[in-house]
C-alpha cells in the first residue's frame, strides 16, 4: 500500500484543514491535528520505530494508549531532548522532532542487534546473578558491556530551560477517565449538584467511544452537555499518575500544542487535587498474545487496529490475520472489512459466537476455529504468520497481524493505597478490591467492558459520589446509546509453551522461555520471578505484560492464577517530570529566605550574606576586611576595644502572658524564674523530657504576669511549639498564653565598652547609668511610634544592650544608632565574629547544644543543684548520664604557635594511637585576638586524665597539640560586662 | 496527603500540621521525680495496628494542639477534637 492509500479522505477526529509538517528520525512527514505521532507514523506508512530494550530487535506499534511498551521515542534536541515517550500518546504537533530510540548506526541496520544471536549472554537473570552473584567482578567485566549495549532513551544533560507549574486543586467528585463510563458518571454526579472534574489523560475527549463511530452521536450529545454545566469542569492532557491518602490524586497536565507560543506557559502542570470521592472510569486494556516473533512489526492489538481505522482514518495494512481469543476482535474484523481490507480470523476457540462468525462469513472473512498464530514471518515488516489448528500448519501471507487476548482493567490507582486487585474467572481479569466508601469505578475498569453496562455504571457511581459530597439532586436519564457489542473475553487465553522468541513484555524484552528458566532456576513467586527476569520494570510498568506473565507462571506451577499473585502497583501510573512536581520551586526559588527588617541596610552596606537556616544573616561587613579570616578578628578587636552593632532580629520572641506565666516558666527551664524580679532577665536553659538539653535564651519579666522570652534562631519555631503542647495537654490548668513575636520586633546588640555611651546619646529619654540599667535591667521606651526594648544582656562578655523596636522601624533605629555611634567608633559586625566572641566567653550554642548533651555535660549542672519540678529533671539523673566517661564541656588552646584547630576534631591523649573515636571532640573553634591563638571549646571524656590533649583532624591529615583549660577564656569575672 | 479536619479551621492538608506522637500516654506530674514513670512516659510505645489517638498541632493554621483519631492500617482519620476539651 502507499502512504496515501493507508489514509481515508473522510472520517475520524482529524482537522484535515491542519495538515501538520513534523520529522522522525530526520525525515520529514506530515500528518494533521488529531493525530498521535503513531497515527501519522502509520499513514505515512512507516511501521519500524524502534529497536527493543535488551536484544535490539526491531519494534513497531502495538497499542493505540499509555501501555505502549515498543513505540518509544525521543522528542525534542539539545536540553529540551525528552526520551521515552509513547508515539501513540504523542499529540503531533506542527515542527515535531521524533527520533527513534536504542539504534545504531541506524535504526534498519543496528550493530547491537547481534545481542539476539547471543541470546544466552543476556538471557534472563544476566543481570540478577551479576549483581547478587558471589563474585562483583563478573559485573566489573559486563559494565562496558552492558552500559554500551542496553538502556532506554537518553536524557539530556543540559539545564531545563522550560517552565513548569505546580498548583493545589479541589473538587467534590473528581471523574478519572471520559469514556462512556466517565462521561455518565460526570453527567450524573454534576446533575445531583456536585462540583465536578472530569479529568483525561488523551487530548480528546472519550475513551474507547472515539473508535466507535455508532457512539459518536452520543459523545457529541454528552460533551456539549458536560462543557454547558456550570459546576463541570474538563481536563484534557491530564493524566491521574497517583492516589495517595485523604482521595488526593497527582495530576500531570501537557501544555495544549495549540495554545500559541505564549512565552511563559508552562510545558507540564502538576495539581494536587483533593477530592471528597472519586469516580474511576479508566477503561480497560487490551492484552497481546504470546506467540513467536509477536514483537514484530506490523502485529499490533486489535483494538489499537480498531483505533487507527476509526478515530485517525488509518488502514496500516489491507491484509490482515486477526487472531484472538476473544469475541471483540470480530469488531475490528468488521470495521476492516468495511474498509475493503481481506480479513482471517484465526480464534484459539473451538466455538465463537454465532452471529458474529455468520457476519464475519458474510462479510467475506476466512475464519479458523481452535486455531493460533505459531510464527510470524518476515523481521521489518510482517510477510505472514503461520496458523496451527487442529489439522496442522499452515502459512498465510498477510501484511499486519491483529492480537487480543483479554482485556486487563485499569485498576492501577485503585490499588495506589494498598487496595488488592481481585481475580475474577468469568472474565479472566483482575478487578479491583474493596474500595474506601468514597471511590467508586465504573465500566471497564471495574471489568464491564460492554459500552451500555459502563453507561449505566457510571450514572450510578455519579449519583453515589455526588451523595458522598452531600449532593443528592435529581438526576435525569442519560440519552440511549446504540451500539454494537460482544461478550468480551468468554474464555480464558492460555499461552501454549513450546515457541521461542514469543515475548510477554515487550518494553523489558522478557519471553516466554526466560519466565520458564526463571522457574526452573526457582524463581517461583510473581515478585522474584520480576527481580529475576525485570518483567514489568519497564516504563509502561508491565501494563500488557503482567497478567501474560502470570498466566505462564500459573500453568508452569500448577495453580491458578490469583493463587500465582497479584502485582500491585504504585505511582506513577505513567512517568512523570521531576521538574513538573518542583514546578517554580527551582533555583533562586528552591527554597524561601526569611529577611531581617534591617537586610536591605546591610547589603547596601557591603555585608557578605550568610545563609542560617532560612534566615540570611551578616556573615561579615567589608568594612572591617574583604575576606571574612581578616573581617571577623578585626569585628572582634572592634567590640573588644570599642563597640559593634549586630543584627539579632533572628532570634526567637514569644509574649507569655497570664497569672500562672511565672510558675510556667519556673517549669519548662531547668533554672528557676519563679524568683525573677519585674524589670530583670534571666538567661534560662530548657531540657527534652529525655534530660537532654533543648535550647537556651533570656526571658525578662516585663510585668507581674508578663514576659518576653527570646530563643535560639535554630529552635524558635520548636520551642514555641513545645509550649503551646504543654499548654494544650498536661498543664490545661496553668492559666497561659503564648504567643510568637519574632516577626514583630526587629531585633540588635550594641556590644563593647562604649556602648552605653552611643546608648545613651541615641535614646537621650532612657537612663543608662549602671544604678538605672545594670546588667540583666530592662528599659522600657518608644521609638517614634514603636514600642521600644532596651535589656542589658551580654553574649559576648563585654558590656552590651538588646535593643527591641516594632519591626517597621527596625532600620530607621539601626541606622540612628550607625549615626550617632559613629563618633565613638561603632561598627556592623556579624555571625563569624559573635560565633568567636562567645567561644572567648566559654558559652555554649548549636555546636554544644547538639541533641546529645546534658546540662551537667555543658558544667551548669550546678544551675539546678536545688531545683526540681522541672521538665527533664527525673531522665537527667539517670545512670548513664553520671558515667565516669561522659563527655564534659573544655576549653582547648593551641600550644603549638601558628597551628590551627579544627571544629570536628578527635581529641586524644598524647601518645595513644590516633585511631577510633577517641575521648571527646572539638566543637567550636576561634581564633582569639586577645590570646593571639587558636582556641576551642569542647567535649571531653571526664574521666581523662592530665592537661594536654591531641587534635585529630583525619580530613586533613593535622594533628595539633592543645591544652586543656577552662571554656571560660577571657574575664572570668565577668568585670567587663558589669562595667 | 491526609486531610485533617481541624474543629477550629476546617478540613486542611497534614502539611499543615506538626505531629506530636501518641496521645494515649499519661505525662507524670511535672514534680514527679519518678524515673520509671518518665521512662515508660517517653520510651515506651504499643505501635498499634489499627485505631490509634496522636497529637497534631495546626502549625500554619490555629496552632491548637489536636488529638486526631487515626487508622495506622488505612490512614483514615476517624474523629478530630481540640486537645483542651479532651481533658479540661
Ligand atoms: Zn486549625
Amino acid at each position: 500500500m502507499t502512504p496515501t492509500e493507508k489514509r481515508f479522505a473522510s472520517g475520524g477526529y482529524l482537522d484535515r484543514s491542519q495538515v501538520l509538517k513534523f520529522t522522525f528520525d530526520g525525515r520529514q512527514y506530515e500528518g494533521f491535528k488529531g493525530d498521535t505521532l503513531a497515527a501519522a507514523l502509520l499513514a505515512n506508512g512507516v511501521s519500524l520505530v524502534g529497536r527493543s530494550f535488551k536484544y535490539h530487535r526491531p519494534r513497531g506499534i502495538l497499542s493505540a494508549g499509555a501501555e505502549e511498551p515498543n513505540a518509544l521515542v525521543t522528542v525534542g534536541t539539545g536540553a529540551r531532548r525528552e526520551p521515552n515517550l509513547p508515539a501513540t500518546m504523542l499529540e503531533l504537533a506542527s515542527g515535531l522532532e521524533a527520533a527513534s530510540q536504542n539504534n545504531w548506526p541506524s535504526l534498519r541496520f543496528d550493530v547491537q542487534s547481534v545481542n539476539s544471536l547471543f541470546g544466552p549472554l543476556l538471557s534472563s537473570g544476566f543481570y540478577y546473578k551479576t549483581f547478587m552473584g558471589p563474585s562483583r567482578r563478573a559485573w566489573m567485566f559486563y559494565e562496558h558491556f552492558i552500559r554500551k549495549a542496553a538502556g532506554l532513551g537518553k536524557a539530556t544533560t543540559l539545564p531545563d530551560p522550560d517552565v513548569y507549574d505546580s498548583r493545589d486543586d479541589f473538587t467534590d467528585v473528581a471523574v478519572v477517565g471520559s469514556g462512556a463510563a466517565g462521561l455518565s458518571a460526570a453527567r450524573a454526579a454534576a446533575q445531583a449538584g456536585a462540583r465536578v472534574l472530569l479529568i483525561e489523560q488523551d487530548f480528546e475527549i472519550g475513551g474507547r467511544l472515539l473508535s466507535e463511530p455508532a457512539g459518536a452521536a452520543w459523545l457529541r450529545a454528552m460533551r456539549t452537555e458536560l462543557e454547558e454545566m456550570a459546576n463541570v469542569r474538563i481536563m484534557r492532557r491530564t493524566t491521574a499518575f497517583g492516589l495517595y491518602d485523604g482521595n488526593t490524586l497527582g495530576l500531570i497536565e501537557d501544555a495544549d500544542p495549540f495554545a500559541g507560543p505564549v512565552m511563559a506557559a508552562a510545558r507540564k502542570t502538576f495539581t494536587l487535587l483533593r477530592a471528597q470521592s472519586i469516580v474511576f472510569a479508566t477503561g480497560a486494556i487490551e492484552r497481546p498474545m504470546v506467540f513467536s516473533n509477536n514483537d514484530r512489526p506490523g502485529v499490533m492489538l486489535n483494538s489499537a487496529i480498531r483505533t487507527y481505522v476509526n478515530r485517525y482514518a488509518v488502514l496500516p495494512d489491507r491484509n490482515v490475520v486477526i487472531a484472538t481469543a476473544d469475541d471483540s476482535a470480530y469488531l475490528t474484523a468488521f470495521d476492516l472489512l468495511a474498509r475493503g481490507a481481506r480479513v482471517t480470523i484465526a480464534d484459539a476457540r473451538p466455538l465463537a459466537e454465532p452471529t458474529l462468525l455468520a457476519k464475519a462469513k458474510q462479510m467475506g472473512a476466512e475464519v479458523h476455529l481452535a486455531t493460533n498464530v505459531a510464527d510470524v514471518k518476515g523481521k521489518y515488516t510482517v510477510t505472514g504468520v503461520v496458523l496451527a489448528g487442529k489439522s496442522g500448519t499452515a502459512g498465510v501471507s498477510c501484511d499486519l497481524v491483529g492480537m487480543s487476548a483479554g482485556w486487563s482493567p485499569v485498576l492501577h490507582l485503585t490499588s495506589h493505597q494498598g487496595v488488592k486487585p481481585v481475580y475474577r474467572p468469568e472474565i479472566d481479569a483482575f478487578v479491583p478490591g474493596q474500595l474506601p466508601e468514597t471511590q467508586f469505578v465504573a465500566g471497564g475498569a471495574g471489568g464491564s467492558l460492554s459500552i451500555s453496562a459502563a453507561v449505566a455504571e457510571g450514572a450510578s457511581a455519579g449519583r453515589a459520589a455526588a451523595a458522598v459530597a452531600g449532593k443528592v439532586g435529581v438526576v435525569a436519564e442519560a440519552p440511549a446509546l446504540e451500539i454494537e457489542e460482544t461478550a468480551g473475553a468468554t474464555t480464558v487465553y492460555k499461552p501454549i509453551f513450546g515457541q521461542r522468541k514469543a515475548f510477554v513484555d515487550f518494553q523489558m524484552d522478557v519471553t516466554l522461555d526466560d519466565i520458564q528458566l526463571a522457574h526452573r532456576e526457582g524463581y517461583e513467586s510473581v515478585e522474584h520471578l520480576k527481580r529475576y527476569t525485570t518483567l514489568g520494570m519497564g516504563t509502561d510498568q508491565g501494563k500488557t505484560s503482567n497478567i501474560n506473565a502470570l498466566k505462564v507462571m500459573a500453568k508452569l506451577r500448577g495453580i491458578s492464577i490469583p493463587e500465582a499473585g497479584t502485582t500491585t502497583f504504585r505511582p506513577p501510573y505513567t512517568p512523570v517530570p521531576i521538574g513538573a512536581v518542583a514546578g517554580r520551586a527551582t533555583g533562586h526559588h528552591f527554597r524561601p529566605y526569611r529577611l531581617t527588617p534591617i537586610h536591605d541596610w546591610h547589603t547596601a552596606n557591603r555585608a557578605q550574606m550568610l545563609e542560617v537556616g532560612l534566615w540570611m544573616r551578616p556573615w561579615f561587613f567589608e568594612a572591617c576586611g574583604t575576606d571574612v579570616n581578616t573581617a571577623y578578628v578585626n569585628e572582634m578587636r572592634l567590640v573588644r576595644s570599642t563597640a559593634g552593632i549586630m543584627d539579632i532580629s533572628t532570634l526567637g520572641k514569644i509574649d507569655i502572658q497570664g497569672p500562672d506565666a511565672a510558675a510556667f516558666l519556673d517549669r519548662v527551664y531547668a533554672n528557676g524564674f519563679a524568683s525573677l524580679k519585674v524589670g530583670r532577665a534571666r538567661y534560662g536553659v530548657m531540657l527534652r523530657d529525655d534530660g537532654i538539653v533543648f535550647d537556651d535564651g533570656t526571658t525578662t519579666r516585663l510585668g507581674e504576669n508578663r514576659f518576653f522570652m527570646t530563643t535560639s534562631t535554630a529552635k524558635a519555631a520548636d520551642v514555641l511549639s513545645w509550649l503551646e503542647f504543654l499548654l494544650d495537654t498536661a498543664w490545661q490548668d496553668l492559666r497561659v498564653s503564648v504567643s510568637s513575636v519574632s516577626d514583630e520586633w526587629a531585633g540588635m546588640s550594641v556590644a563593647g565598652p562604649q556602648s552605653a555611651k552611643i546608648l545613651a546619646a541615641a535614646f537621650p529619654d532612657i537612663d543608662f547609668s549602671n544604678e538605672a540599667l545594670p546588667h540583666m535591667g530592662l528599659a522600657e521606651g518608644a521609638f517614634k511610634d514603636s514600642p521600644l526594648r532596651i535589656i542589658r544582656l551580654s553574649y559576648s562578655g563585654e558590656c552590651a544592650y538588646e535593643i527591641y523596636v516594632g519591626a517597621s522601624n527596625g532600620e530607621n533605629a539601626w541606622r540612628d544608632l550607625i549615626d550617632v555611634g559613629a563618633a565613638y567608633g561603632l561598627k556592623p559586625y556579624g555571625v563569624e565574629a559573635l560565633g568567636a566572641l562567645r567561644i572567648e566567653k566559654g558559652h555554649v550554642a548549636g555546636p554544644e547544644i547538639d541533641g546529645r548533651t546534658t546540662l551537667s555535660d555543658l558544667g551548669m549542672g550546678r544551675m539546678v543543684a536545688k531545683r526540681s519540678g522541672y521538665v527533664g529533671e527525673a531522665l537527667s539523673h539517670r545512670e548513664a548520664f553520671q558515667a565516669a566517661n561522659r563527655q564534659r564541656l573544655v576549653g582547648l588552646k593551641s600550644i603549638e604557635p601558628g597551628k590551627r584547630l579544627r571544629g570536628g576534631a578527635l581529641l586524644f591523649a598524647p601518645g595513644e594511637p590516633l585511631q577510633g573515636h577517641g575521648r571527646g571532640r572539638m566543637t567550636s573553634i576561634t581564633y582569639s585576638p586577645e590570646l593571639d591563638c587558636y582556641i576551642g571549646l569542647g567535649l571531653l571524656a571526664a574521666d581523662f586524665k592530665g592537661d594536654e590533649v591531641v587534635a585529630s583532624y583525619p580530613m586533613k591529615n593535622e594533628v595539633v597539640r592543645a591544652r586543656v583549660v577552662s571554656p571560660v577564656f577571657l574575664d572570668p569575672a565577668g568585670e567587663r560586662m558589669h562595667g | 496527603m491526609l486531610r485533617i479536619d481541624c474543629p477550629c479551621c476546617g478540613v486542611r492538608d497534614h502539611s499543615e500540621f506538626r505531629y506530636g506522637g501518641d496521645a494515649t500516654v499519661e505525662r507524670p506530674a511535672h514534680d514527679n521525680p519518678d524515673l520509671d514513670s518518665w521512662y515508660r512516659y517517653v520510651y515506651v510505645r504499643p505501635n498499634p495496628k489499627g485505631l490509634h489517638r496522636e497529637y497534631w498541632q495546626h502549625v500554619l493554621g490555629c496552632r491548637q494542639w489536636l488529638v486526631v483519631e487515626r487508622d495506622t492500617v488505612t490512614h483514615s482519620i476517624h474523629s478530630v477534637s481540640f486537645s483542651r476539651r479532651q481533658r479540661a
